[in-house]
């Protein structure tokens, strides 16, 4: 399992599993714009608490989602951004354009506007 | 270093292997890496560098080089001194401009979703970086890294 998917107060709540590679991001990729699509959905929340590897499929994904979200005039945040991948973070530019939250409530409550 | 990529050294330890072009691998090929590695006992930031630049090689190969068809990945990784040096070659389609490939963003198949940051990261997450590619014949990436908190930039010259 690499993905589990929860909807919270009309976000959507995806905490990524795993590792976080080109062959991982295609399946996640897929399950997030499918339940985006299903539910109707233009709030996103993506949780690394469990993500300890990444590489810049990565980032791609996590630009990827922001396109989607966007695009459906939606806001997206991150939370739980463990140590191991800072470095890559803050090389990607990612934390210029997207809010990152120490905690899953607290993105969830920022996506929702509160 | 440069003694090292122009293979003047004797190396003490070495590994190579070759599979398929298949993404499945490339988790297999950056935990191999890693777990020849850890005999230079690198600190735990070293090593997941090392395995990031490692599977950002190995992904090029499989999505550019072979362009998600089936050919084969070599990589041979080998050890002198606190020092490892690795090569990740492949028979694809190669890079017609190396320097255009290294700019950051730049991205040969925007469609696929690729950031554009790939050799970026590798380039800063290892000590040096070669590109050799031969369009129509493969591409063959070497990276050094010191590890072991032993920076080679300390060292005197």
């Amino acid at each position: 399992m690499s993905l589990q998917t929860t909807t919270i107060s009309g976000v959507l709540v995806a905490r990524l599993q795993g590792e976080l590679d080109h062959h991982a991001v295609e399946k996640i990729r897929e399950d997030i714009e499918q339940t985006v699509q299903q539910e109707g959905i233009n709030r996103l929340v993506l949780s690394f608490a469990n993500i300890h590897f990444m590489d810049s499929s990565g980032i791609g994904l996590v630009l990827g989602r922001l396109r989607t979200i966007q695009a459906l005039g939606g806001k997206m945040a991150l939370c739980e951004v463990q140590n191991s991948l800072q470095k890559i973070f803050e090389m990607s530019g990612i934390l210029k354009v997207l809010k990152l939250f120490p905690s899953e409530q607290e993105a969830i409550e920022y996506v929702r506007g509160e | 270093m440069t003694e090292y990529l122009q293979e003047k050294v004797h190396v003490q330890n070495y590994i190579r292997m070759q599979f398929p072009s298949c993404s499945a691998n490339e988790s297999f090929a950056r935990v191999a890496v890693a777990s020849f590695v850890a005999q230079l006992d690198p600190t735990l930031e070293e090593l997941t560098e090392l395995k990031t630049a490692v599977s950002e090689a190995v992904t090029n190969a499989i999505i550019h080089g072979y362009e998600n068809s089936f050919g084969e990945i070599r990589i041979e990784c080998s050890l002198y001194d606190q020092t490892v040096k690795i090569t990740i070659e492949d028979d694809g389609v190669g890079i017609e401009d190396v320097d255009m490939a290294r700019q950051p963003l730049y991205t040969s198949r925007p469609e696929l979703e690729r950031s554009g940051m790939g050799l970026t990261i590798m380039e800063s997450f290892v000590d040096r970086m070669e590109i050799q590619s031969e369009p129509g014949q493969g591409t063959r990436v070497t990276l050094v890294k010191s590890m072991g908190g032993q920076k080679t930039s300390q060292r005197p010259s």
